[in-house]
């Protein structure tokens, strides 16, 4: 029987998918210690700090962007609910210097969730195409941003000191920003994988019309991955200031471009379905390593840009070659019964 | 078994999408233990009643009845919870999650926290799977799997939430042999479980071996119901046909012209293989067959739009470059594709940009388009196929099926061609346009061109056809002179049964 004969050879197929994983580790590693062996700096306590505060908020976002790719939709609209929760953290500390820093990240996190409600509802409800929805959205919210802070800046030195600690401070040459965002990768990979609302994420960009048949609540689910997505874009706002402690009303503009290209460098399919946070992380650790080691070596900075579109034209080109060997299978599979 | 309370049943069902009637009163009782064949040609209302017992439509009337209690399913989840099971002609499984997460989802067994119990879930699907005699390996992922195993991923869900009603649409029409026996035996088993069966097939000999009762639906209404042991095959086929071969078609030449086309050993892996025929001008020739038998893809390969993998195409004596539609235009010919709206035409773009599509280059100015030609060219063509339109310039989209199967037509037709390639030129049509559309194409046959066309209604082929090709499983397994077919000769060579045998099966 074809089935079992099939069964091995997509056997294959799964595992090249796993060595995705593996092999963007292999290309970190071999990067790391390239440039660490022309500048031993690279890989010195400063310069792991430097890359760690540098891909935190990113990877961040990663999460939230991840979950709604795998919706099979996009949020653009990210890094302009980051830069509206950026600023609101620093004018609540301008107005209460003694506020507490968990009560913060949760007003930033709820703050991020509405506005994620917002983009969700025109999803589901509205059925606009998320592409239009959430570029609207950027525009709007980022608008927003630019009518309420008016041209202001806000500065570190308005900041509470324990605050701004919170990137320069930390266990090691590991600041606490990114333990914060390696548990929250953590916490959602896990839920994603071992949870039932998790799993139907990934059969809501599998295949939407199983999904329905299956008794999903298709809109409810969508509503739900954008409201995190706002959330964790709320959340990474507030970390955001955190990290730049300067923040006036164009902060994080053009990240989520970024985001997106970490998550598919990190092996989160356009096309849905497939794809881990862990993955998106790694993604956006692997390009700001390129980014800094490019700092390191002295290479102009222009350099930078054309070495991420390249990263993500390579990602996308392995998938699509996986995804052809995978159709070329079921088509043998399939006449022979 | 008949006596008892059915364990689902429709009273009185009707259903009409648009202005089209689907179902019309139809009531249908599934009892335990009994195993029941649903029959009917294309567009019968088959896969509509199967859509309503599974929650995905509701009725505009009538009511299902679930253990003699009056029930409407308001969606696919409903259904499930009251034991209906469906295996869809098509499965419908997530490609990217796992084969025991595909069975149990949204039912996965869990442990602490909440969380999923993957080994368990795996362990439950390993047992189904074993009772079922399938070597699968739960724990992969569905993507890549043959149709075969992904309906034994489909039967091992019914199975894992205890289905005491089965419905099964045409679920053996891509399996073999040997895999058609094994889910036999499962769905035998079923029925000694006291499980209720639907059965939808095409092959009639296997609803007379497997069933115990048949319904036969004919334009979206029940014709006959009754223990299937009262009923012999050609009975139940002139039930499904069940109509006398209307006069609309226009006259048969019967003389043709020179040969036009000529295909030889055509051949595309796994679709197609082995395809000799001649085309001659002022013939027509329908390709005949049950829908996945490979027809449309013959056409697309002849074409070039499918690259094909063997074989040689002449036009006219000329070989026709495999793969290159541009080619192929030059050479004369022209296709006018199955699925106007997705392929043949540009639903929002007006009249005259759509008739003209295929003929930019020669309408071009230099290096503009031409407005005046452009409308002079359609409004020439709207008046030879008497199109009924308010104004060039409206979207296509306003117009009635038929007369956007004019504009597809007249696109194809601007190109001057000799040889007509055309798939499925009337579904979806209302009888009026489609008997223009019939008169249209004999009267272009009349002038020498040379058409192909492919059709899944019977009566068009025989109609229309002054020869008939029929295809079963990637091959022509037959010819027959228009003149000397009937609608059972056709199903029979396309269905590989000598005597009686059911038509094409829906589109899904």
């Amino acid at each position: 029987m074809s089935a079992a004969v099939a069964a091995e050879r997509t056997g294959l197929f799964q595992a090249l998918a796993r060595v995705r994983e593996v092999g963007l580790f292999a290309v970190l590693a071999a990067l790391a210690l390239a440039t660490a062996a022309i500048n031993p700096r690279f890989l010195g306590a400063q310069g792991v700090k430097d890359i760690l505060e540098d891909v935190a908020v990113t990877a961040l976002l990663c999460v939230g962007e991840t979950i709604v790719l795998l919706m099979r939709q996009v949020d653009l609209s990210i890094s302009s609910i980051l830069g509206l929760t950026a600023y609101a953290t620093g004018a609540l500390f301008i107005a209460h210097p003694a506020m507490p820093i968990p009560l913060v990240m949760a007003i930033g996190a709820v703050g991020g969730a509405a506005l994620g409600a917002l983009n969700g509802g025109l999803v589901a409800w509205g059925g606009v195409p998320s592409l239009v929805a959430t570029l609207g959205t950027l525009y709007v919210f980022r608008g927003a941003d630019f009518a309420w802070v008016k041209g202001a800046q806000i500065n570190a030195t308005s900041l509470p000191g324990h605050f701004l600690g919170l990137a320069t401070a930390g266990v090691g040459p590991v600041p606490f920003l990114a333990l914060i965002v390696v548990g929250l990768i953590a916490l959602s990979g896990y839920a994603l994988r071992h949870y039932p609302a998790g799993r139907e994420y990934f059969a809501l960009g599998s295949n939407e019309e199983a999904a329905r048949l299956a008794g999903i609540d298709v809109r409810r689910r969508l509503l739900l991955g954008f409201i995190c997505c706002g959330a964790i874009a709320g959340f990474a706002g507030v970390l955001f200031t955190a990290r730049f402690g300067t923040v006036d009303a164009t902060a994080g503009t053009g990240l989520e471009l970024h985001v997106i290209a970490a998550c598919v460098v990190g092996g989160v399919a356009i096309t849905g379905g497939v794809g881990s946070v862990e993955g998106a992380a790694i993604g956006a650790l692997l390009l700001a390593t390129i980014s800094n080691a490019l700092v390191s070596l002295r290479v102009p900075a222009f350099w930078e840009q054309t070495i991420e579109g390249a990263m993500l034209l390579a990602a996308i080109s392995l998938d699509l070659v996986i995804a052809r060997h995978t159709l070329a299978l079921m088509r043998s599979g399939r006449r022979h019964g | 078994m008949t006596d008892g309370t059915p364990i689902l049943a429709t009273v009185g069902v009707s259903k009409s999408f648009g202005g089209a009637v689907a179902l019309r009163d139809v009531s249908l009782a599934l009892h335990g233990g009994e195993a029941h064949a649903l029959l009917g040609e294309n567009g019968a209302g088959k896969s509509t009643l199967v859509r309503i017992l599974a929650g995905v439509i509701e009725p505009d009337s009538g009511h299902i009845l679930l253990n003699g209690r009056k029930q409407i399913f308001r969606n696919p989840a409903e259904a499930r919870d009251a034991g209906v099971a469906v295996i869809y002609q098509e499965p419908t499984l997530f490609p990217d999650l796992s084969i025991a997460e595909n069975v149990l989802i949204g039912r996965q067994p869990r442990r602490s926290w909440g969380r999923i119990d993957h080994r368990r879930s795996t362990a439950m699907v390993a047992a189904l799977f074993a009772g079922l005699g399938v070597a699968l390996d739960p724990a992969r992922l569905v993507r890549g799997l043959s149709i075969a195993g992904q309906q034994l991923v489909e039967i091992a869900k019914a199975l894992s939430y205890e289905a005491r009603v089965l419905i099964m649409d045409e679920p053996t029409a891509a399996l073999t042999g040997e895999e058609t026996a094994r889910l036999f035996a499962v769905v035998r088993r079923l029925l000694n479980q006291g499980v209720a069966i639907l059965f939808i097939t095409h092959r009639l000999e296997e609803a007379f071996a497997e069933c115990q009762r048949l319904t036969v639906l004919r334009d979206g209404a029940l014709v006959d119901s009754g223990p299937i042991a009262g009923y012999t095959p050609s009975q139940v086929v002139r039930l499904m046909v069940g109509r006398v071969l209307e006069t609309l078609y226009p006259p048969r030449r019967g003389e043709r012209g020179a040969p036009a086309l000529t295909v030889r050993g055509l051949s595309a892996a796994g679709v197609y293989a082995g395809i000799d025929f001649d085309l001659h001008q002022g013939e027509i020739v329908a390709l005949a067959g049950l829908v996945g038998a490979g027809r449309s893809e013959v056409l697309r390969g002849i074409f070039g739009i499918d690259q094909r993998e063997g074989g040689t195409v002449h036009a006219f004596g000329r070989e026709i470059p495999p793969g290159d539609p541009r080619a192929a235009m030059r050479m004369g010919l022209a296709l006018v594709p199955e699925d106007r709206r997705q392929q043949g035409l540009v639903l929002d773009l007006s009249i005259i940009r759509n008739a003209t599509l295929a003929v930019l280059r020669q309408l071009r100015r230099g290096p503009f388009s031409s407005p005046a030609k452009e409308r002079a060219i359609t409004a020439e063509w709207a008046s030879r196929l008497k199109l009924k339109f308010r104004r060039l310039s409206d979207a296509v989209a306003t117009l009635s099926g038929g007369n956007q199967q004019k504009v597809v037509l007249s696109k194809w037709l601007a190109t001057a061609p000799r040889i007509l390639l055309i798939d499925e030129p009337t579904r979806g049509i209302d009888v009026g346009a489609k008997a223009e559309l019939h008169h249209l194409i004999a009267g272009l046959a009349r002038q020498e061109l040379a058409v192909l066309m492919v059709s899944s209604e019977l009566p068009e082929v025989l109609g229309m056809a002054d020869r008939i090709l029929v295809m079963r499983e990637g091959r022509i397994v037959g010819e027959m002179g228009g003149a000397l077919a009937s609608e059972e000769s056709v199903m029979a060579l396309a269905t590989g049964q000598e005597g009686a045998l059911g038509p094409a099966r829906d589109p899904a």
